[in-house]
């Protein structure tokens, strides 16, 4: 076990080495500048600019003090702001974008799977297709108009929840359904036709035929196996969730990271793109890790190492 | 099956009643309209800032979301007030030697910092030079390359001795200029002039980082700020004028998605909003509704021509486009801001040398006449040997945006009927954009210029030939000349006049076709009164009351 934990850490950290390094190359290769605007900005203040940030360097040059500043965990300085460095921006971003993304996970997980195991224990049924009418639903319609009508509705007509902003729990919960929305709808399909699969098993029918009751052979045996699909997604899912959705973030005002990662790009800010993008590949690798353990917690037949060798 | 349905009713039980326990009452800064409060509650004006800025630091700040909040913390040597004059602020007066480049400023006597620490001609000194330091690197350091050596030392070529700035003591400033120039006063109204404490700003280098270590001379003062969330302005009492300002506060959330923040300013969340999302515009408009007001700007929207491209080398070609581009329709049913079709470059808004609206005395010299660009088109196709079929493969470039986007239709739309060519559509990341018309890589692509200064020059000096916004290449060494002579002196006379032919002369040829001058709509509600927008710069609270 400990092998195989050393061997994924390494594995980590090489991928994260080849995330570093692509989208370094990807950043400097897309047209634009971090300092063009529509202004009379004279050749002289662009070239002080350049020099401040290291950018008249050549680029393998950058590449180097880049990596270097990394490795000692400094993403550098925002080319856009001059009030916060990348670091700053994440380590405040980031607690606020993972509060909603918590919040939508557990709700997500709360009803995903409940929907996909009640759509499949009655399929063809009403609530089969109620359940997946809602999931379509989740699935189809952007957060932007989901967001959007759960401020003009809950927000505002009704006025139960606040209308944006950041601050109080009631603050949140409007972000994280609009968020978790889209990912129960994920988790409630998956879990339905895993679901029916895990049904038609012979196990499932032995353990009938053995008089143990419904609800255990629901419980116990059906969804135990049938939840397996969905945690293999759900390291993915996660990582997605707590980095924080851009446009939720956007329409809700709120003061997250997942902000940083779409206007980064535009203002071709490079520290703050790279520190965004290594930030998201760190969280995801780790949350992949985590993700194969409880697999192999789940279901002792997986085994991550092969024995007897 | 029912042990799986009591499963999710139960789940949705228990969510709702999480749901109901924690909203049971609606937000907490509720509207106008409830029991009359104890009259000590504080008067916070609510407005939105939009985005959080790139830094409160003058020096180096960059645009509106940093300029709001600091036109409200600091003062320059002069101000504008509400009715847009130019008058004294942390200057009392001044004097224009002979040679027309040597300003004496006298500062006032009662000025202090936030802090209390007096504010002193060398506090001015050290901050413009600050400006022009090229470690600091400031994006704006060329506004102040109007003083002698403050090029040469921004490109490190100068000492920062021979800058034309030098206190002569505490309360005397001179200036010496690199030439004489009109709107120099104005300019110290601008933020990259405002004064930074020597000593604050030497003993700490991050000051402007944190409310806790911010200091100004202004109005008001910072006092919180949350990034990326909230920033609080106070009265500040230490201002000389203390007693004209009437609100204790301002809040500014940075809330960047325009419909929550409509959504909010009309839940009463927001007492102002500087900005409106375009559909809300055109329906107040439409409505008469009060609450809109259309303030000025000092802007223009304009399509560049690329001069370096055949066919559009060719001024008949680029005056044929003018004039069958029918301005007054995309103003009112595209814009529909309460735009003004363009007479020129130059919007209204400022004055002549007799004191009259510049643009009247400048004349139109836009037409919109298709019978004409048809017989010019024919003419500068049958000269350049192009075809109507050629332009099929040229395109309009405009920066993502929806209200670009349907300008841009309604041109292609325009130019389709009256001239029989189908142009095509090309929206790219705005980044891209700036680079491909640096490049040259474009034919006809959308542009907006808004104004430094409130003088003719700011947009004239765009086309001059090594202009640094040029990208239509427009290269007239009579422009040149005429535009240069207006630029180093300050007989108004001369400089109007200039300007006006420089003008007509751009107009006759064309590079650039201007389509519209820019409003500021903005929306307040009834009960607060006072604010007032100069012409080139965002609405100011600094005499604002609420009176709810």
């Amino acid at each position: 076990m400990k092998k195989y934990l050393l061997k994924r850490i390494l594995m980590a950290v090489v991928t994260i080495w080849a995330v570093i390094t692509i989208t370094f190359i990807l950043m400097h290769s897309v047209p634009g500048n971090p300092f063009r605007t529509e202004s009379k900005m004279p050749k002289v203040v662009y070239e002080n600019l350049q020099k401040k940030y290291g950018l008249d360097k050549p680029l393998s040059e950058q590449y180097f003090i880049y990596l270097g500043k990394i490795v000692r965990g400094d993403f550098g300085d925002s080319m856009k702001s001059r009030v916060e460095t990348v670091n700053q921006m994440i380590t405040r971003g980031f607690p606020v974008s993972g509060v909603i993304g918590i919040e939508a996970l557990l709700i997500a997980l709360c009803f995903g799977p409940a929907l996909g195991a009640v759509a499949a224990l009655n399929q063809n049924r009403w609530p089969d297709y109620l359940s997946m009418i809602i999931a379509i639903l989740g699935i189809s319609v952007p957060s932007f108009i989901m967001g959007t009508v759960f401020i003009q509705f809950l927000a505002r007509n009704i006025g139960w929840l606040p209308i944006g902003g950041w601050g109080e729990f009631r603050h949140s919960v409007l972000p994280s359904f609009a968020l978790a929305f889209l990912p129960m709808a994920q988790i409630a399909r998956l879990m339905r036709s895993s679901m029916l699969e895990v049904l038609n098993q012979d196990y499932i029918k032995t353990a009938k035929s053995k008089g143990i009751t419904k609800a255990t052979v629901v419980l116990k045996h059906a969804v135990r196996n049938a939840i397996l699909p969905v945690v293999s997604i759900l390291g993915t899912v996660a990582s997605n969730l707590l980095v924080g959705s851009f446009v939720i973030e956007k329409i809700f005002g709120i003061p997250g990271l997942g902000m940083f990662f779409i206007m980064s790009i535009g203002n071709r800010d490079y520290p703050l793109i790279m520190g965004t993008t290594i930030f998201y590949a760190i969280i995801l690798v780790s949350l992949l890790l985590m993700v194969d353990i409880a697999y192999m917690l789940i279901d002792p037949r997986i085994k991550l190492v092969k024995e007897g060798r | 099956m029912k042990k799986s349905l009591v499963l999710v009713l139960a789940m949705l039980m228990v969510l709702s009643m999480a749901l109901s326990a924690c909203a049971p009452k609606p937000p907490a800064e509720t509207p106008a309209g409830e029991t009359p409060a104890p009259a000590a509650e504080p008067k916070i004006l609510k407005a939105n800032n939009e985005f959080e800025p790139g830094s409160l630091d003058p020096a180096v700040a960059q645009g509106t979301h940093d300029s709001w909040v600091l036109d409200h913390v600091f003062e320059g040597l002069y101000k504008r007030d509400p009715e847009g004059k130019i008058v004294p602020g942390m200057a009392k007066e001044y004097k224009l030697a002979d040679d027309n480049v040597t300003y004496t400023f006298t500062l006032r006597d009662d000025i202090t910092w936030s802090n209390g620490d007096p504010v002193t001609a060398h506090d001015f000194e050290y901050s413009w030079k600050r400006v022009l330091d090229s470690n600091l690197a400031a994006d704006y350091a060329f506004q102040l390359y109007y003083l002698k050596g403050g090029e040469a030392y921004n490109s490190g070529t100068g000492a920062i001795e021979d800058v034309g700035v030098k206190a002569i003591d505490d309360k005397t400033l001179e200036v010496v200029l690199a030439a004489p120039t009109a709107y120099f006063v104005e300019l110290t109204a601008f933020y990259s002039y405002y004064p930074v404490s020597k000593k604050v700003v030497e003993a700490n280098a991050d000051w402007a980082k944190s409310a806790d270590t911010y200091v100004s001379n202004g109005p008001f003062k910072l006092t919180e700020w949350e990034h990326n969330a909230k920033i609080m302005l106070m009265k500040n009492d230490k201002y000389y004028d203390a007693s004209l300002v009437k609100l204790d506060g301002i809040e500014l959330a940075i809330l960047n998605d325009e419909n929550t923040a409509w959504q909010k300013y009309e839940g009463g969340e927001f007492d102002f909003l500087r900005l409106v999302p375009q559909a809300v515009t055109a329906q107040l408009k439409a409505q008469g509704n009060k609450e809109l007001i259309i303030g000025g700007e000092l802007a223009t929207y304009y399509y560049n021509l690329n001069t370096k491209l055949k066919p559009f080398d060719n001024p008949k070609i680029r005056k044929a486009l003018s004039m069958t581009l029918d301005r007054q329709t995309i103003v009112d049913k595209i814009a529909q801001g309460g735009q003004l079709p363009a007479e020129g470059v130059v919007p209204f808004g400022m004055t002549d040398e007799n004191g009259g609206e510049y643009r009247n005395g400048a004349g139109k010299l836009i037409e919109y006449n298709v019978e004409e660009g048809k017989r010019l088109f024919a003419e500068g196709l049958a000269e350049t040997g192009f075809k109507v079929e050629d332009f099929s493969k040229f395109s309009i470039l405009y920066n993502t945006l929806e209200s670009h986007k349907k300008i841009a239709q309604a041109a292609q739309e325009m130019w389709r009927t009256n001239l029989g060519v189908e142009l095509q559509l090309e929206n790219v990341d705005f980044q891209v954009k700036l680079d491909r018309e640096k490049a040259g890589d474009y034919q006809i692509s959308r542009a907006g210029w808004i104004g430094d200064y409130i003088d003719p020059m700011t947009f004239m000096d765009l086309w001059l030939s090594d202009g640094a916004f040029n990208d239509a290449e427009y290269s007239n060494p009579e422009y040149d000349k005429l535009v240069l002579e207006a630029k180093s002196t300050v007989d108004q006379k001369v400089r109007m006049e200039n300007m006006r032919k420089a003008e007509q002369m751009l107009m006759a040829d064309m590079p650039v076709v201007p389509v519209y001058f820019y409003t500021r709509p903005y929306v307040q509600k009834p009960y607060v009164t006072g604010v007032f927008k100069p012409l080139n710069r965002d609405p100011y609270f600094i005499y604002a009351d609420m009176n709810k």
